[in-house]
């Protein structure tokens, strides 16, 4: 055993290494891509979660898109204005803000105020539920299922189940827009983060039936219409809906709500 | 006669993919469009090519001379690791379109197992060099020939009317497996 018998293979090996590391560093230098040097600056201005909300592979993909001016400076619904304004000042566009979205759940019908006509003991998972008798154990066909494949899918903690109903935690919300396509029953919208009054129905049965399912269900009874000053709240389908522009955030509507399908919070 | 021996069999008999089941991650992986497959075909070529020649010389003109010949895997590996970097390099400067397409099956050539096969084969065999760079050379060739043929295969099939459940990864599995089966009457075409 002597000292040789390490000393080549480290020797060697590591030299050839080095070797092979000049050579790649002059093959990197000689054959430099001219990158845009803004992609880097719009990619470290983006929030790297890497989730896809904008539509392309992840944050790389969009700031290059964004540079190329294939996609607007606040195509990225997670970064908000912060980000927009910052990637609007790499590239030297004109800032466009939107409103400061976050998703909600238009349904409030929990364990108690819902009526079930089964218990369901499966797999937790909404779409598995949606292909059971009825659509669901709830009699409500439109109802929130209430297994959490919406939390599952949100990247940042922001929904969790209570009492059967998905809520969102609007401070957490990202407005990424993931859970919007997972909901199998297509409940969940994206509002003004500062727009406090909300339909939390979107059962379009007709009052009677919504009654008999659900009693905080929206009943299209029309009293909201009337008592907004607004012109803001109209009913469509059984089922009253806001116009967040028109919106003062008087809260009459909610108050005269003979079944609480409006919230106001 | 021997070289050409060498190296009709490194394309037909002894194929990487269809007869050693080498290399199959790239080949059911940038086989869906015929540009993509000749692409990924030339580049594993040109690195297998590479890699034979370089490889023979860091075996014969340093492991051998130092004893240290049980550490060709690891040196084979380094050899490769490095000359995929290059290609890698060089594609994304010459041809971005390819580098897009390829993605990152371009960097898996590094693992791809028929690359490191052909080298360590090259040894077993005792070749010369100018046999491992002509055994190289088939080898990639070789992997080139049947991942076009797949591709060409894949991208009929697209169109055809074909149950549900087959459509994707199982279409694909069960089009290698017959073509394997096909390569198989190779067996005898030389000596």
């Amino acid at each position: 055993m002597d000292v040789l018998s390490i000393l080549y293979p480290v020797l060697s090996l590591g030299g050839l290494a080095l070797l092979f590391g000049l050579g790649l560093g002059y093959a990197g230098v000689k054959f430099k891509v001219n990158e845009d040097p803004r992609i880097p600056l719009v990619r470290d201005a983006l929030p790297g979660a890497n989730c896809g909300g904008c539509g392309f592979a992840g944050c790389d993909a969009l700031a290059a898109a964004i540079v190329e001016g294939k996609a607007k400076p606040n195509a990225c619904p997670v970064g908000g204005d912060a980000s927009a304004r910052k990637i609007s000042e790499i590239v030297g566009l004109a800032v466009e803000i939107g409103r400061h979205m976050v998703a909600f759940v238009r349904c409030n019908g929990n364990s108690n105020t819902s009526v079930f006509w089964y218990d369901y003991v499966g797999m937790q998972d909404c779409r598995a539920e949606t292909h059971l008798a009825a659509g669901g154990p709830k009699a409500c066909g439109y109802g929130c299922l209430g297994s959490g494949s919406c939390a599952r899918v949100c990247r940042f903690g922001a929904i969790t189940v209570v009492d059967g109903v998905a809520v969102v935690d609007r401070e957490k919300c990202t407005a990424c827009g993931v859970c919007v396509q997972e909901c199998p029953k297509g409940l969940i919208a994206m509002v003004p983060y500062d727009n406090y009054v909300r339909v939390a129905c979107n059962s379009r049965d007709n009052g009677k039936a919504v009654r008999a399912n659900c009693s905080v269900g929206c009943i299209g009874c029309r009293i909201c219409e009337r008592a907004c000053g607004y012109d803001a709240v109209h009913v469509n389908e059984f089922v009253a809906r806001i116009d967040y522009g028109k919106c003062e955030l008087c809260g009459d509507c909610a108050g005269k709500c003979p079944t609480k399908a409006i919230v106001c919070e | 006669m021997n070289l050409m021996a060498i190296f009709l069999g490194g394309i037909f008999v002894n194929n990487f993919v269809m007869a050693k089941f080498l290399g199959t991650c790239p080949f059911l992986g940038v086989s869906k469009k015929i540009e993509t497959a000749v692409g990924m075909g030339i580049a594993v070529t040109f690195v297998m090519a590479l890699a034979s020649a370089v490889t023979y010389l860091v075996f014969y003109y340093i492991l051998v001379p130092l004893n240290i010949t049980y550490l060709y895997n690891i040196a084979f590996i380094l050899v490769i690791a490095a000359l995929v970097q290059l290609v890698e390099i060089f594609i994304k400067k010459s041809s971005p379109p390819l580098y897009q397409a390829l993605g990152i099956y371009l960097p898996l050539i590094t693992t791809n197992c028929a690359v490191l096969g052909v080298t360590v084969l090259n040894k077993t065999e005792g070749y010369n060099f100018l046999e491992a760079v002509v055994n190289g050379v088939a080898g990639g060739l070789g992997f080139m020939l049947v991942i076009v043929l797949l591709a060409g295969i894949r991208e009929r099939i697209e169109y055809a009317d074909i149950p549900a459940v087959f459509r994707g990864f199982p279409e694909a599995l069960l089009s290698a497996g017959l073509m394997a089966i096909a390569f198989l009457g190779f067996t005898g075409l030389i000596g």
